[in-house]
């Protein structure tokens, strides 16, 4: 199987909690600098996906591939290549921006000064050079996300997952966080996998899979899936796919 | 020709590279991780606070008070008769110890909880070797907590030999690592953070009183010969006697055997307990999350 330069291969993913199963049969690709949104409800198997595709859990059944290095295979090499913002917060609140940005370099084995110097370009690009010296605790949470993101990309990687970043957020804050993905996948040519139950984050041009109750019931660019099952707008194909309605985007 | 030789070349690179991590990137993370868990500890300034007060309580009311009670005979290492508070403290630097370790498993689970846990597993480099990072750092605290405790100690007249506070360095740097690996272990099998109450319980209060921090296993053996051979295999008393006759400059190889041996099978274990294929955490399905 030639995996050329997908940055994300998913292919024939299972797994089991005991009895019950999270995922089955999952497949899918994300290619490089491209945006692809997992679209689910809360419980649809995306943040087991994510455990899977960052290492938590080893994969119980199929293959994960971060460009051509197996998660399972080479963890190392995938790892090294794929950054990640989960969906729970995991930044020090009680160190500084700079200290957070410098301890995640250092794990993976970039040295301090280095550290600083890509820290600083990534917080000017995200308009928060002002702040690499406040405690992170003083941040909004905009700004926290914001922070997660530039830490997933210290390392330069060329897969960025992110599993519900906007969840909690402002409508101000969500469309700052979505704009300054989609300009990595533009300008850096990062593959995103980009999870969500929000069907308003989904651009016309985005790779859409919808995942439901664990398995994979559409996998398309947006306009694909109209035109596949025939709906006029996107929430209405998510619910002829599931047989149930999709969350609109969350009040300010 | 050559765009081939050098795409082989590259594949080669990659096939290669698994192992790809050069020493001083190894050095780096473990610096990071080290200084990570000590800016926390010392931005937890109640966790320091409450490191030092734990012991000096023991120290200055419950030895003062015990002084009559328990008379002591010379026994090794000690060449003269002792007061009481002077034969606890090795016993109160090990439960200092014992503490930090157990704290540093609880930091653990709450790290798990806040997902700290997770990026420090993101991390490309092996994860045995991350434990172990994790594991050198939670010593490394132990040693400023245990290193303060005796400079207070020494206003309060607990003087061993000059010499002794560094011949028990590597002593301390042995049951720090055993002690760590005990609660590391624990922290992968205990799921949430209240059951912090259940591990004072069930394994700080046992591994505490049944040792010979708080009395010679002699006078142990008068009042129950169970106790005592209970005390004996205990591998905290084993921690609490390297530390004792460190302190005096001898050391103790049976102890040292029995702390190093305990290090290596608590790590083996919990290397395993966090190893994504066989461990606990992937059988429990926690992820974290709302799946």
């Amino acid at each position: 199987m030639t995996i050329g330069n997908r940055a994300l291969t998913v292919d024939g993913v299972s797994h089991n909690y005991g009895a019950r199963r999270a995922l089955d049969r999952v497949s899918f690709a994300v290619e490089a600098a491209s945006f692809a949104v997992l679209l689910g409800l809360n419980g649809a198997g995306k943040s087991t996906l994510f455990s899977l595709i960052t290492r938590l859990y080893a994969t119980q059944r199929g293959r994960i591939a971060v460009l051509d290095h197996d998660v399972a295979r080479a963890p190392g090499e995938a790892l090294r290549l794929l950054g990640v913002v989960f969906q729970a917060r995991t930044l020090d609140l009680d160190l500084s921006v700079m200290q957070n940005l410098v301890y995640h370099a250092a794990l993976h084995g970039i040295g301090k000064r280095e550290a600083q110097a890509r820290a600083g370009e990534l917080l000017a690009r995200i308009a928060l050079s002002d702040r690499a010296g406040d405690k992170v605790r003083n941040l909004s949470g905009g700004q926290m996300r914001r922070v997660e993101i530039a830490r997933a990309l210290l390392h330069r990687p060329r897969l960025l997952v992110l599993d519900e970043p906007t969840v909690g957020l402002d409508i101000r804050s969500r469309a700052d966080i979505l704009g300054h993905v989609r300009k990595l996948v533009a300008e850096d040519g990062i593959g995103v996998l980009w999870a969500t139950h929000l069907i308003d984050e989904v651009a016309d041009t985005d790779q859409v899979i919808v995942l439901h109750d664990g398995r994979v019931l559409g996998d398309g660019a947006a306009g694909r899936l109209l035109a596949d099952t025939g709906a006029a707008n996107l929430r209405e194909a998510f619910t002829t796919l599931t047989g149930g309605p999709l969350a609109t985007g969350e009040a300010a | 020709m050559n765009a081939l030789a050098a795409s082989a070349d590259r594949t080669a690179a990659r096939r290669d590279k698994p192992r790809g991590f050069t020493l001083a990137q190894y050095a780096i993370c473990l610096k990071g991780i080290v200084w990570r868990e000590s800016l926390r500890f010392l931005h937890q300034r109640e966790r320091f606070v409450s490191a030092l007060v734990r012991p000096l309580v023991w120290l200055f009311i419950f030895a003062a008070g015990f002084r009559q009670v328990l008379g002591m005979s010379i026994i090794p290492p000690y060449q003269t008769y002792i007061l009481y508070s002077e034969y606890i403290v090795p016993g109160l630097i090990a439960m200092i110890q014992l503490f930090n370790g157990m704290q540093s498993s609880l930091s653990m689970v709450y790290d798990r909880e806040m997902g700290n846990m997770r990026t420090l597993l993101v991390s490309p480099l092996p994860r045995w070797y991350l434990l172990c990072c994790k594991l050198l750092a939670g010593t490394a605290v132990s040693l400023l907590q245990v290193y303060a405790f005796l400079i207070v100690a020494w206003f309060w007249g607990i003087e061993p030999p000059l010499l002794g506070y560094l011949t028990v360095l590597p002593a301390l740097v042995f049951s720090g690592l055993m002690l760590g690996a005990l609660g590391m272990l624990i922290s992968s099998v205990i799921k949430q953070l209240e059951n912090f109450a259940g591990v004072m319980n069930f394994v700080i209060f046992p591994m505490f009183f049944a040792s010979s921090a708080l009395y010679p296993i002699w006078r142990v053996r008068e009042g129950s010969p169970a106790l005592a051979a209970v005390c004996e295999w205990n591998p905290f008393t084993h921690a609490v006697e390297l530390a004792r006759f460190a302190l005096y400059g001898q050391a103790n190889w049976l102890s040292l055997a029995v702390v190093v041996g305990c290090t290596a099978l608590f790590m083996a274990g919990a290397i395993l307990a966090y190893d994504p294929a066989r461990g606990l955490l992937a059988r429990r399905g926690e992820g974290g999350g709302a799946t």
